[in-house]
C-alpha cells in the first residue's frame, strides 16, 4: 500500500520527533491518526484547521489521550536529542519547538502530511486513455511508452507522463478549395494548375513525434508541399487534372513518408486526397471549348452515323424489294414487265392532263393559255 | 542548545540546502543538449547528439554539477526548421522563376555553435543566407524545364552536400533541402503562360472538332460505297429489266399532281391499242 510508505517516509524527512505518536499507537494508522487529530482540535480551541472535527466524536477520551500524546512525544523528542546530537534530531527540535508553544501548529503538520500523501497519491497514477499512448519523463529523461489503461508512475517532481494521441487521425488542408486564392502550380510541361489537398497523418511513435522535431506539424506541411510539388513538376497537364491524379496523389504519399522517415519523425502519413486539381480560372474557359470540341465531335459523328443506317437500310429496301419483283419477273418476263407498264401508266395518267395528238395530220397547238391558268389555281389550293 | 533551537536557523540552513540542491542539479531534457561551463570554460556537453541513439540512454534527466562554479547552457537537439523567403531565380534559358525553399537542420556541435554563433536562432539565419545564395547558384546553372522538378537530378543533393561543409563551421548540419514551391512571377510570365496554355487548348478544340467531322465524312462515306455496292450487287443481275423497273417507280413519283399535262402521240406504246386491230404495226 503505497499509502504506509509515503507516510513513513514523510515523516522522516521532516523529523524524527514525528515517530513518537506512531510507535504509541501500536503501529494502527487510522485510530493514531484521527486520535491526533481530536487531540489536537480540543486542545486548541478551534484554532487548528481540524477544528470541527471534535463535535462528531466523543469526547471525552481525548484530552487524556492528547496529553499522553505530549508525554510521549516529548519523551520521544529528549530521547531522539540525546540519541541523535547534530542535524536531524536538532531540526525536529527546532520544529517542535515551535509547534509545542501553539497546539495548532502540529495540526498544520499533520495536515500538510496529509496533503502531500494525498497528493503523492494522485501524482503517482495516471490514466492513458484507449486512442493514446503515455510518454513517461523521469526527470526530463526518456522512460517508456506506455499502453491506455491506468498506470503507475514515480511522483510529480521525478516522473512526469505526456499523453499524445496516437490513434487520431489529423488532416491538414492545402490550397482552398472555396476561398478565392488559388494554389498554383507548374506542371512538368510547364501549363499552370490550381490545387487543393487534404494530407492526413497520425502519430506513429510518440516519443519520436516529441523529441525528434522541433515542429512536427509544420514539418508535415512543408513537406506535404515539397513532395506534391516535386510530383506536379514530373506529371503533364493532363494527367495532373485527369484520371492520374489518383496515382499522383500516392506517390505524394509514399514521397513524403520517405522524407518524414529520414527525419525519424514518428509520423505515418495515412493518405493525401487530391481534392481539386483544375486549371486556373484565367483559363477556364478555354479548357471548357475543348469539352465542347469533343461534343461536338461526337455529335457529327452520330449524325454521320445516323445517315449511314438510313442509308444503308434505304438501299437494303430497295434492293430487297427489287430482288423479289425480279424472281417474279423472271418466271415470266413478257407478261409481267407488259402488266407493271400498263399499271404505273394507269395510275399516272388518271391524275394527269392529257393531250393526245396525231403527229403529222393535225396542226395543234399547246394550249399555252390554259396551263398557265391552272398553275396558279393548284399554287392558290396548296 | 537556544542556538540549536533557533527555527531561523534552521529555515535558514533549509534555504541554504535547497539553492546548493538546485544550483547542484539540473534538468537536461530529452530534447536539449547542456553545455557546461565551467567559470566560462566549456567542461562538457550533455546529452550530446548522436546518430540512431535511442531516446532515454542518451544522457538526458537530472544530471549534477560542480555548484556555483558552473553553469549550464542548453542547446537544442531536434531536428530544426529553416524557412527560406521566396527569391526570383533566372534560368539559363531566361525564363524566371519565384523559388519558396525550406531546409531542416539539427546542431551537431552545440559547443562549436556557441562558440561561432551563440545561438540556434543565428545558426539558423548564417545557414539561411549560405543556402539561399547556393540554392540561386545551382537553380541559376538550369534550364527551365529542370527547374521545375530539381529531384529529377542530383541538384539538390549537391546544395546539401556542399552546404554542409559550410555548416560544420556552425556546429549544424543540414538534414535536408527541399523546394517548397517554384511558380512563374505574377504579371506578364504568368499572363502569357496563361495566353499559351488558352491557344493550346484553342487548338485542341478546332484539333478535335476537324477530327470529328473527318471521322463523320468517312463514315457517309463508307455508308455511301456501301449503298452503292448493294444496289449494284442487286440492280446487275438484269440491267435492263432494273432501267425499265426504277423508271416504273420513277414515273409514279414523278407525276403525282394534277398540274401536269401530258401530251402523248397515238404511237405510243400505251395508246398503241387505241387504233384496234390493225395488225402488226
Amino acid at each position: 500500500m503505497p499509502w504506509t510508505n509515503n507516510n513513513d517516509r514523510g515523516p522522516n524527512d521532516k523529523g524524527p520527533s514525528d515517530r513518537g505518536p506512531w510507535g504509541s499507537d501500536g503501529g494502527d494508522d487510522d485510530a493514531g491518526g484521527s486520535g491526533n487529530r481530536g487531540g489536537n482540535g480540543g486542545g486548541s480551541g478551534g484554532k487548528s484547521p481540524w477544528g470541527d472535527g471534535p463535535p462528531r466524536r466523543t469526547p471525552t477520551p481525548r484530552p487524556s489521550g492528547n496529553r499522553d500524546f505530549d508525554d510521549i512525544i516529548r519523551r520521544g523528542q529528549e530521547k531522539l536529542r540525546s540519541s541523535l546530537p547534530g542535524g536531524g534530531g536538532g531540526g525536529g527540535g527546532g520544529n517542535f519547538g515551535g509547534g509545542l508553544e501553539a497546539l495548532g501548529g502540529k495540526g498544520a503538520l499533520w495536515a500538510a502530511i496529509a496533503i502531500i500523501a494525498g497528493w503523492l497519491v494522485f501524482s503517482s497514477f495516471y490514466r492513458v486513455n484507449p486512442q493514446e499512448r503515455g510518454v513517461v519523463l523521469r526527470f526530463g529523461r526518456y522512460v517508456e511508452t506506455t499502453e491506455p489503461g491506468l498506470h503507475f508512475k514515480l511522483p510529480f517532481p521525478v516522473d512526469s507522463v505526456t499523453l499524445r494521441k496516437v490513434e487520431q487521425i489529423n488532416s491538414i488542408d492545402i490550397g482552398a478549395v472555396d476561398g478565392n486564392a488559388e494554389n498554383l502550380m507548374i506542371t512538368g510541361d510547364q501549363n499552370i494548375i490550381t490545387l487543393a489537398y487534404a494530407v492526413r497523418w497520425k502519430i506513429r511513435n510518440p516519443e519520436q513525434f516529441l523529441f525528434a522535431l522541433a515542429n512536427p506539424e509544420q514539418t508535415v506541411r512543408e513537406v506535404a508541399e515539397s513532395a506534391m510539388r516535386a510530383e506536379i513538376g514530373l506529371a503533364t497537364l493532363t494527367d495532373a487534372i485527369g484520371p492520374q491524379r489518383a496515382q499522383i496523389a500516392e506517390q505524394v504519399r509514399e514521397r513524403m513518408s520517405e522524407t518524414l522517415d529520414s527525419y525519424k519523425s514518428g509520423v505515418d502519413i495515412l493518405g493525401v486526397d487530391i481534392r481539386q486539381a483544375d486549371p486556373p480560372s484565367a483559363v477556364d474557359d478555354a479548357f471548357k471549348d475543348v469539352s465542347a470540341a469533343q461534343q461536338d465531335a461526337q455529335q457529327y459523328l452520330n449524325q454521320s452515323r445516323a445517315y449511314a443506317q438510313q442509308l444503308l437500310a434505304a438501299a437494303q429496301g430497295a434492293t430487297a424489294a427489287f430482288d423479289a419483283v425480279y424472281a417474279q419477273y423472271r418466271l415470266a418476263p413478257e407478261v409481267t414487265r407488259k402488266r407493271m407498264y400498263l399499271e404505273t401508266m394507269e395510275s399516272v395518267l388518271s391524275k394527269v392532263d392529257k393531250t393526245v395528238i396525231e403527229p403529222g395530220s393535225v396542226n395543234t397547238y399547246l394550249p399555252l393559255q390554259e396551263i398557265k391558268k391552272r398553275a396558279p389555281a393548284a399554287a392558290a389550293s396548296q | 542548545m537556544t542556538l540549536v533551537r533557533n527555527p531561523i536557523l534552521w529555515a535558514a540552513l533549509a534555504f541554504g540546502l535547497v539553492v546548493l540542491a538546485m544550483s547542484t542539479f539540473y534538468i537536461v531534457p530529452e530534447g536539449k543538449q547542456a553545455i557546461v561551463l565551467r567559470l566560462g570554460k566549456p567542461e562538457r556537453i550533455v546529452n550530446a547528439y548522436k546518430p540512431n541513439m535511442p531516446f532515454g540512454v542518451s544522457g538526458a534527466g537530472l544530471v549534477a554539477k560542480v555548484p556555483f562554479i558552473e553553469n549550464v547552457i542548453f542547446v537544442d537537439k531536434r531536428i530544426l526548421d529553416l524557412d527560406m523567403e521566396a527569391q526570383t531565380v533566372l534560368s539559363t534559358d531566361q525564363l524566371r522563376l519565384v523559388v519558396d525553399a525550406f531546409a531542416r537542420f539539427r546542431i551537431t556541435d552545440p559547443l562549436r555553435m556557441l562558440q561561432t554563433v551563440g545561438t540556434e536562432t543565428n545558426a539558423a539565419d548564417a545557414l539561411k543566407r549560405i543556402l539561399t545564395s547556393r540554392l540561386r547558384n545551382e537553380l541559376g546553372k538550369q534550364r527551365f524545364a529542370a527547374m521545375l522538378s530539381p529531384e529529377r537530378g542530383q541538384m539538390m543533393d549537391d546544395i546539401q552536400t556542399s552546404v554542409n561543409r559550410q555548416a560544420q563551421q556552425y556546429g549544424a548540419e543540414i538534414v535536408d533541402v527541399r523546394i517548397k514551391r517554384a511558380d512563374l512571377p505574377t504579371g506578364t510570365p504568368l499572363e502569357s503562360a496563361f495566353q499559351r496554355m488558352r491557344s493550346a487548348r484553342q487548338q485542341e478544340a478546332i484539333t478535335i472538332r476537324a477530327q470529328g467531322q473527318k471521322q463523320a465524312q468517312l463514315v457517309r462515306a463508307e455508308a455511301d460505297a456501301e449503298a452503292a455496292r448493294t444496289y449494284a450487287e442487286s440492280f446487275g443481275k438484269d440491267p435492263a429489266f432494273f432501267a425499265f423497273y426504277r423508271s416504273m417507280q420513277s414515273y409514279r413519283t414523278t407525276f403525282t399532281d394534277a398540274t401536269s399535262t401530258i401530251i402523248m402521240s397515238p404511237n405510243n406504246e400505251f395508246l398503241k391499242e387505241f387504233e384496234g386491230n390493225r395488225s402488226n404495226r
